[in-house]
């Protein structure tokens, strides 16, 4: 079979081949619009930049005449008008760990569960649902839900323990959700091989999956601590008070069933309930509360570079 | 274990559904102990289904159905009081992604036996000598001995998927599954596994799965061809490739389709 093989389009005329690669005038447009593109990508990523560096530098700058070690370690005083911030520092802390050490195991043990052993059923799709609906509830809803269930029903007052708890409910499904992300990057195969060797499950767990999932699963929950240490709704009903003085420097002032005060309250409430405060005590708490968080942050960050590094595959 | 011919794997009717869609039909299959079996047929066939059934872990891929009966040695799996640990432990498999665990050489060789062992601690001499007989069978100890320590995923992928072998003959198996075992590799490392291969035929029962034509005429001692979910021939490796019986065989093997 003979046939004609016409090409459907020639390549298109050229007169002069020196100029076969030099600029026209469509491409100068295209170099153009990418000059401009790259630009706005740029402005709009320094502009993120921009109002935390504005934020920190104008919070320190009003901050600076409070700010000294004696200002962490004492009690607020003469109505907050004056003294420190130790009470509503220790406060955070107290919350944070008491409901970490509630939320942190049941929500990695729950994850786990869900991720390596739960098959698809109804139940377990009902339970996903539940996870990532309470991941969304706003947490003065969490507030209300506190103050019902623990501070009167289980009779635990106003209380470290009843902030705790509520705080607790509050981070468990983010916890849930950031652990089973966490164990999902463990590649699948790596879980094939243990069973096909005769691994349970749980030999699979401890050996494999765990050891090489543990980084995002603590980066998970120490992202839930700055989160929890920053809240004011879900402690503002459930313990946290206006003022309670505890014993300066003594870092178990609190018990469980305490009230206490908190940065983030305290902040809320020397600019806006306490006429004559003095400036500089609102942005010291604000500069505390801030390098709390941050400390935290990148603590997270600290620890999920040296777990990477240390990865194994 | 059966009379003349030994086998080490026979299925009796054996069905599996995937939810709704039947992947395997009616296969009925005799496997001969000590010899290299290859598995043919287009993807979607059913060979790997097939395969794993044979350490029944499809089960862990969920909504699985299974009818009918498989006997490795003698005994069928699918009775009650089978452990699939144990199941497992005799029946190993090697993947076609090579998947060594992210853990050491040496370590990787012990997992199976420390999976299985009661004592958790054996001692160092006795752990020595398991891994440098494991990695000999499988002619890695001349280039591994100085990288025991090193991560196994570092690995080139053929001494990966040497060493994933390697990993199952501490446990002793009686069969050797093979899903696709040379397909990530290329024709240098595949030449090497298969001669591995070959070098283990006669201690343990091989079943390969093989979308390489010629890979199944080099290693395999009988041949089966699959279609839809259906055992369609069954017969030696040579004979079922010069003289097909049936045309549907023919046309796979002179490459009509597939």
């Amino acid at each position: 079979m003979a046939t004609d093989i016409t090409p459907s389009s020639s390549p298109t005329e050229i007169t002069d081949p020196s100029l076969m690669f030099t600029a026209t005038e469509q491409s100068r447009k295209k170099q153009l619009m990418e000059n401009i593109a790259r630009a706005i990508f740029f402005v709009m990523t320094l502009l993120m930049i921009l109002p935390l560096v504005l934020i920190v530098v104008y919070l320190f700058v009003k901050a600076a005449p409070v700010l000294s070690p004696e200002f962490l370690f004492t009690n607020p005083a003469k109505g907050m008008r004056a003294g420190g911030i130790w009470a509503p520092l220790l406060g955070p802390i107290y919350i944070v760990i008491t409901s970490l050490l509630v939320s942190a195991p049941i929500g990695v043990l729950a994850a786990v569960y869900l991720n390596e052993y739960a098959r698809a059923s109804w139940f377990t799709r009902i339970i996903n649902l539940a996870v990532v609906n309470l991941a969304g509830v706003p947490s003065i809803v969490h507030a209300l839900f506190g103050v019902g269930a623990f501070v009167y029903f289980a009779k635990m007052g106003r209380s470290v323990l009843a902030a705790s708890l509520t705080l607790a409910i509050m981070t468990l499904p983010v916890i849930i959700a950031s652990t089973k992300e966490a164990l999902n990057a463990v590649p699948m195969a790596f879980r094939e091989a243990c069973w096909n060797t005769g691994a349970t499950r749980w030999q699979t767990i401890r050996g494999i999956v765990l050891p090489n999932s543990i980084s995002g699963i603590l980066t998970g929950i120490i992202l839930q601590v700055s989160r929890a240490a920053g809240e004011t709704a879900p402690i503002m009903f459930t313990g946290a008070v206006f003022f309670k003085a505890i014993s300066e420097r003594d870092v178990f002032a609190y018990g469980l069933f305490d009230r206490f005060m908190a940065l983030s309250m305290h902040l809320y409430q020397l600019s806006t309930q306490v006429p004559g405060v003095p400036e500089a005590l609102e942005y010291g708490t604000a500069v505390v509360l801030l390098g709390a968080v941050l400390t935290v942050n990148a603590l997270a960050i600290v620890l999920r570079v040296y777990l990477r590094s240390r990865k194994r595959w | 274990m059966s009379t003349d011919k030994n086998y080490s794997i026979e299925t009796n009717q054996l069905n599996l559904w995937y939810g709704d869609f039947q992947a395997l039909i009616n296969v009925s299959v005799k496997i001969p102990d000590g010899l290299i079996t290859g598995l043919i047929g287009p993807s979607g066939c059913g060979k790997t289904t097939l395969l794993r059934c044979f350490n029944r872990v499809n089960e862990r891929y969920g909504n699985v159905t299974t009818t009918g009966e498989v006997e490795i040695l003698g005994k069928n799996i699918y009775d009650a009081d089978v452990s699939l640990t144990e199941l497992r432990k005799n029946v190993g498999m090697v993947f076609q992604r090579p998947n060594p665990l992210p853990i050491s050489v040496y370590e990787n060789i012990l997992f199976g036996l420390r999976v299985h062992s009661e004592q958790r601690i054996r001692k160092k001499s006795e752990t020595d000598e398991i891994v440098e007989t494991a990695l000999r069978e499988v002619f890695l100890w001349d280039d591994l001995k100085d990288q025991l320590k090193v991560k196994a995923t570092t690995l080139q992928l053929e001494q990966q998927q040497k060493l994933c072998i390697a990993r199952l003959l501490p446990l002793k198996p009686r069969v050797i599954l093979m899903d696709e075992p040379c397909s990530a590799l290329d024709s240098k490392g595949t030449g090497t596994v298969e001669e591995l291969m070959l070098e283990l035929t006669g201690q343990y029962t091989i079943l390969i799965v093989t979308h390489n034509m010629a890979q199944a005429r080099r290693v395999s001692d009988e041949c089966i061809f699959m279609l839809i979910g259906e055992i369609i021939e069954h017969n030696r490796t040579e004979d079922l490739f010069l003289t097909p019986q049936n045309t549907k065989t023919a046309d796979y093997i002179e490459g009509r389709y597939g």
